[in-house]
């Protein structure tokens, strides 16, 4: 006999689909198969079964091989790590839960560390024009209950966040929208002919590196003020006309994701987004929203935000808390070597930060804690394999719309596999006794 | 004006901190005591006697405070941060935040200056005889308050968002910038003599840039107004006057609405 | 570990008992405060002598916890850049001004001599959230408000008068988010701020829903007397901070005629209307702005069943930020500054600007002015409260030099001379010509008692008589000498003893423990319902972004030890 557990929170992107349906074995320890998740969400749940699965952490050797050791062997060497460090580096945070954030934020304020999360190759622009401009937002509910225009802005869901357009944006009826994706209007900006620009009403092919003057145009244009023939590649006329169907619109939306925040003017392309919104609302309701990447890393910036203040990027080395992207921000520390420990859990720099970045984690003391054995965990001098949060055990995350779900435990993690929350809780004691002794 | 001399003698093994070095910290201190100002080098805090040779008693105000500051100081943050008087030269390349939240007083760098340069700054004069990196002049993250006074001068080239949220005072650049120039300014001039890229002057509300060189890509909200020849830094050329950001929101005075102004060298 | 402590000679202020000012002792035993006679001769001794005590402080309305608050934080690095107190040995890092980091928040509060606070505005989506940094925040009891008054199964059973299945609905979510009360912000106005639109009187018709404000806040007065919840409907009316809303102010209080309370806490009040200096304003532009609080004071006093708030202006920079929606967009059209803004499915909308209250701007100095009269005017000290509406008035930090406001005449006098418009501000309010003084007695009213009987937790907060919570504060303050304003501000800014539930968690004005908090929430049990239920399962299903399984607030998500306010409204 098997049994389902139902209402759980999907541990892959920002969209935290809260409605999968998993059905585990009698004796709770396997999962059999996985309903109403995306092809990637389902997948996540099925990978956490692999046969090979790494079950105790593992230390590098001088030949570059990796040895097994317990995890109070791990314990030691990561608190030790953390106690000769002058300013160690705790990036990740984005695919854990927020009980483990904070308890890692505990070990940054002992150790002097900076805490960054994924955003801040992400959405920390996004982040950063938040901070300079604000942000007229939404739940993803009012989207599917009123929006009546939908903006996709450098970001692809079809792909990326696959059940976003059905559960929110493009195709559900919603209480003032019964007649579901007939009564909404979809533009899409990419330079791409994407899935999803093949869905819109009007598909605007921006030239590379040229949103930021787009964006301005539909402000330029939204205020009738005069533009110039061609701008971003798009003739006047059109930018004119895409003007009217936002202002048109009852209530509309702006979502964007990484073409813009990661390209030329990053933080500034969001800015003007946003400042297009407020225009906006001018003459009808409009609401904005990044499209968040791994499934907590909004969480990491609330946790972040309620105990120092800012969302990522916190450098807490001299006591207190300070933030300045472009100095705090991992890639910058590791640039510039201002970093003399790394520690990461919950994400994989070793995947998508520079080389250069990846380079530097191989040469200092480091830590990866991860399930899997992925690019980071092979060049950080200790590999700790944990729970898979949202899987083996639950714990609270943070949707792309900032409302917050508990993610489910669905089953056992392997034996004696810690979750994160209790190696991290073990290395804070440590730390702490580390610490008092010094 | 007495001075201090602050000569590197040890290099951090990461960056260090010396928001001390600044004639405010230094006033009425001896060679000794300034010694034994904090320094900080990730959690270690220490003094400034553990990395520099200190030499000469400072004056008994910031004003009456000179500091030269020798050596390889390139992994040196913050000199000069928040200074309100006096005098701080550097003689080689300096780290982030020189002259930051500066009031005032004369910080002339020697060579090339990191990012942050002069962001906050309120009053004083910032010359940079190297280039300077991004932010310079900038307003710290968040604050639609940014350069308020003050001038800054950059013999070199500058990197981008320059004069971001600026709302007064001046800053020269005599080489090239990079993307953005005074996004969001609601005051102060900035004058390039080099060229700019693009995205210069986006959301502008007022306030003044004047390139010498091209833009690249000029901002869809800019308008053209008339030619005007002006007398600009101790050049007198014709310049072409362009209204903008026509996207952003401007301001009435006078029954006139108030408009940036790019003025491009004909 | 010492359970039993005295705390001598202090001049004891309770209006619980009626002590004003008597040298006497408060003992302690076991979190509890018992009479002197009950604690062993090993009771810790805390000298008070020459100074004055009071029970712990109980803040009926902050923005302290949630996600605008944090959206606040995060959003105002500016707001931190060097206000951070570096990280000392047992305590965290505590940053932030006008929106201070949790511990920090639980930090200041306490320094100051509170000891139990109420989270003004819990939109129920977030509760989660909120919860979350109620955990997080050091020392202070706290409890939070969801809201309700733009809520769609409320609008909808109150239009068809409904009231019992309100009631029903109301219970599942106070349970459901483990909220403290019945809050309504701007009812109707944040529905409509959905489409864009407001709602700015009590009449306006809300869109689609067909009810109005008044129909709102009449149906929820009622809703939370049949439930007998501890506190009373607890509201932010219509047209904040507009040039003559204080009519719609009156309008609003009217609603309260004839309702009569109904509960077995002790409340006699069925409406509580907050930081009502936002709403006491005549004139009808900025222009001939002008105070209106002795029109709405004058109804306050002789209508015995309101409450009512301040929200003092307390002339800083802060960060505004409320669940009135359409307020802070229209905000943030007046000053330019950043606006952040979440509109919350089925329920509810929150905005936020950063505001500088200067005391350069007439509108700002009036304000001021407004939020000091409110106080000032009050003839039941025991109705009348003293906030900040943290942070939209100003910081919380800021209680101690509104203190010295109401304490001394002097003090606002060097204020009002020190205004850049000072002759124009005088013209338009009533201050200048007040000379009352609030009494010390007055203030533990104002600032414990009162707060405590309205929130219906007068059995265990705000007071010294045997039996209730030991949260103490003892001041360096000695009511036998005169004080400059400033040494006022100091006294209260930073306490010279406080105690909770029996722990000392500040000495000398610094903090020696993160206390023993508790989060607090009220369990309301009605009649089963299976007409709500099934609405409750249907909305789920079609039109909220969550399921129904995923919207509890489990109990891992509280403090430590919870504090139960069980409500039986079964019949």
């Amino acid at each position: 006999m098997t049994k389902t557990v139902s209402d759980v929170i999907c541990p892959f992107c920002g969209t935290l689909c809260d409605d999968l349906e998993v059905v585990v074995s009698d004796d709770g320890k396997t999962i059999v198969d996985v309903y109403n998740a995306c092809a990637i969400g389902a997948a996540k749940f099925m990978h956490a079964q692999a046969k090979d699965r790494v079950k105790r952490p593992r230390m590098q050797q001088a030949d570059g091989s990796y040895k097994e050791v317990s995890y109070d062997e791990a314990v030691e060497y990561t608190a030790q790590m953390f106690a000769k460090a002058k300013k160690p580096l705790m990036y990740g945070w984005s695919s854990t839960s927020c009980e483990a954030q904070s308890v890692g934020h505990e070990i940054a304020e002992k150790a002097g560390a900076i805490v960054d999360n994924t955003a801040t190759v992400c959405h920390g622009t996004t982040l950063i024009a938040v901070q300079d401009v604000g942000i007229p937002s939404c739940t993803l509910g009012e989207v599917k209950n009123r929006a009546d225009r939908i903006v996709f802005w450098g970001c692809n869901p079809t792909h990326a966040h696959p059940r976003h357009q059905s559960r929110y944006s493009i195709f559900p009826r919603g209480f003032f929208m019964n007649k579901g994706h007939k009564s909404r209007k979809v533009v899409v900006v990419d330079p791409r002919v994407t899935d999803t620009a093949k869905m819109a009403d009007i598909h605007f092919q921006v030239e590379q590196g040229r949103d930021y003057e787009l964006l301005s145009a539909l402000r330029v244009a939204v205020r009738n003020e005069k533009l110039p023939d061609v701008v971003a590649g798009i003739p006047k006329e059109k930018i004119y006309e895409a003007a009217e169907i936002l202002k048109s619109g009852r209530f509309g939306i702006i979502f964007f994701g990484m073409g813009v925040t990661q390209t030329l003017s990053k933080n500034h392309n969001i800015d003007e987004a946003i400042m297009l919104t407020k225009d906006l609302n001018e003459f009808t309701k409009f609401s904005i929203m990044a499209m968040r990447g791994h499934y907590n890393v909004t969480g990491s910036g609330q946790v972040l935000g309620w105990q120092f203040g800012y969302p990522f990027c916190v450098d807490l080395s001299r006591g207190f808390a300070r933030y300045n992207p472009g100095e705090t921000t991992s890639n910058d520390l590791l640039r510039r070597g201002e970093v003399d420990a790394v520690f990461v859990l919950g994400s994989d720099p070793g995947a998508h930060f520079p080389i250069s970045s990846v380079k530097k984690i191989s040469q200092l003391p480091s830590v990866c804690v991860d399930p899997h054995i992925t690019p980071t965990s092979e060049v950080s001098k200790l590999h700790v394999p944990v729970a898979f949060v949202g899987v083996e055990v639950g714990g609270n995350c943070y949707r792309m719309d900032n409302v917050p779900i508990d993610a489910r435990k669905v089953v056992d993690p392997p034996e004696g596999v810690l979750t994160d929350h209790e190696f991290l809780t073990r290395v804070n004691k440590r730390l702490g006794e580390l610490m008092g002794a010094a | 004006m007495e001075t201090v001399t602050v000569t590197m003698k040890t290099q951090p093994v990461l960056f260090l901190e010396a928001d001390n070095i600044s004639p405010d910290a230094f006033a009425g201190k001896t060679a000794a005591d300034i010694a034994s100002l904090h320094a900080y080098e990730g959690r270690e805090q220490t003094t400034l006697g553990k990395y520099f040779d200190v030499s000469g008693d400072a004056g008994a105000t910031a004003a009456d405070t000179r500091i030269v500051v020798k050596g390889d100081v390139s992994r040196v943050k913050y000199i000069g941060m928040k200074m309100s008087a006096g005098e701080v030269v550097i003689e080689k390349d300096a780290d982030m935040y020189v002259g930051a939240w500066m009031q005032g007083g004369k910080l002339i760098a020697k060579g090339s200056v990191d990012a942050f340069a002069g962001i906050g700054m309120k009053g004083g004069e910032l010359l940079i005889e190297g280039n300077a990196g991004n932010y310079l002049g900038a307003a710290y993250r968040g604050d639609w308050r940014g350069m308020q006074g003050g001038l800054i001068r950059v013999k070199g080239n500058a990197g981008s968002d320059i004069a971001y949220f600026m709302n007064g005072g001046t800053i020269i650049v005599e080489g090239d910038v990079d993307v953005h120039v005074a996004t969001h300014a609601e005051g102060g001039r900035v004058i390039i003599k080099g060229n700019a890229k693009s995205k210069v002057g986006g959301q502008m509300v007022e306030g003044e840039i004047v390139v010498f060189g091209g833009i690249d890509v000029m901002m869809p909200g800019f308008k053209f107004v008339k030619d005007e020849e002006l007398e600009i830094d101790g050049t007198t050329a014709k310049f072409s006057l362009f209204h903008g950001d026509l996207g952003e929101r401007h301001p009435k005075r006078k029954g006139q609405i108030v408009y940036g102004k790019l003025y491009q060298k004909i | 570990m010492t359970t039993e402590y005295i705390i001598k000679n202090g001049f004891v202020f309770d209006p619980v008992q009626g002590i004003k000012g008597d040298k006497a002792d408060v003992a302690v035993k076991d979190g509890k405060i018992v009479k002197s006679t009950e604690v062993s001769s090993k009771a810790k001794v805390i000298d008070a002598a020459g100074k004055t005590v009071m029970a712990g402080a109980v803040e009926i309305h902050a923005h302290i916890a949630g996600p605008k608050v944090n959206e606040g934080r995060n959003y105002r690095p500016e707001d931190k850049l060097f206000t951070y107190t570096p990280k000392k040995k047992g305590s965290r890092m505590a940053g932030g001004f006008s929106i201070p980091t949790t511990f920090k928040t639980g930090y200041e509060y306490a320094k100051m001599g509170y000891t139990t606070c109420m989270e003004a505005a819990m939109p129920p989506l977030f509760a989660r959230h909120v919860h979350e940094e109620i955990k997080d925040t050091p020392i202070i009891d706290e409890g939070a408000y969801p809201v309700f008054g733009n809520n769609w199964f409320v609008m909808e059973y109150l239009k068809n008068g409904e009231i019992e299945n309100a009631a029903a609905y109301v219970a599942w979510l106070l349970n459901s988010t483990k909220g403290y009360a019945v809050k309504v912000v701007n009812p109707g106005g944040t529905e409509a701020w959905g489409w864009g639109l407001n709602c700015l009187t009590v009449n306006d018709p809300v869109p689609y829903f067909d009810i109005t404000p008044a129909e709102i806040m009449t149906g929820l007065m009622k809703t939370n007397e049949y439930l007998g919840l501890p506190h009373s409907m607890h509201v932010h009316q219509n047209s904040l901070g507009n040039p003559g809303n204080y009519t719609v102010t009156l309008d609003s209080l009217k609603l309260a005629e004839g309702i009569k309370a109904k509960n077995t806490f002790g409340r006699e009040t069925v409406l509580h209307s907050t930081h009502i200096q936002f709403h006491s304003y005549g004139g009808d532009n900025w222009g001939n702005f002008e105070s209106k609080s002795k029109e709405v004071m004058d109804y306050v006093n002789r209508q015995k069943n309101i409450t009512v708030d301040t929200g003092c202006v307390t002339l800083d920079e802060t960060t505004t930020m409320t669940a009135d929606g359409p307020f802070e967009h229209h905000l943030t059209e007046l000053n330019h500054l950043k606006w952040a803004n979440v509109d919350v499915e089925l329920e509810t909308a929150a905005g936020i600007v950063p505001y500088v209250y200067s005391p350069d701007i007439k509108v700002c100095e009036i304000q001021w002015a407004i939020g000091l009269e409110i106080a000032l005017m009050t003839k039941d000290p025991m109705r009348t409260f003293i906030t900040t509406d943290h942070p939209n008035a100003g910081p919380f930090i800021r209680y101690p030099r509104i203190f010295s406001w109401l304490m001394s005449a002097e003090a606002r006098r060097d204020r009002i001379e020190s205004f850049k418009h000072s002759a124009k501000m005088v013209e338009a309010t009533h201050l200048a010509g007040m000379d009352r003084e609030i009494s010390l007695y007055e203030l533990a009213q104002m600032t414990r008692a009162g707060p405590a009987k309205s929130l219906g937790l007068a059995s265990v907060y705000g007071g010294l008589a045997p039996g209730m919570d030991a949260d103490v504060a003892v001041y360096n303050f000695n009511p036998e000498k005169s004080y400059k304003p400033a040494e006022i501000e100091k006294a209260f800014s930073a306490a010279a003893f406080v105690m909770k539930t029996g722990t000392p968690v500040v000495i000398d004005g610094e903090i020696v423990s993160n206390g023993n908090k508790r989060t607090i929430w009220v369990n309301a049990k009605v009649n089963e319902n299976p007409q709500v239920m099934r609405d409750i399962k249907e909305k789920f299903l079609k039109y909220y972004s969550v399921t129904q399984g995923n919207y509890d607030v489990t109990k891992h998500f509280l403090s430590g030890n919870p504090r139960v306010i069980e409500v039986d409204a079964t019949t």
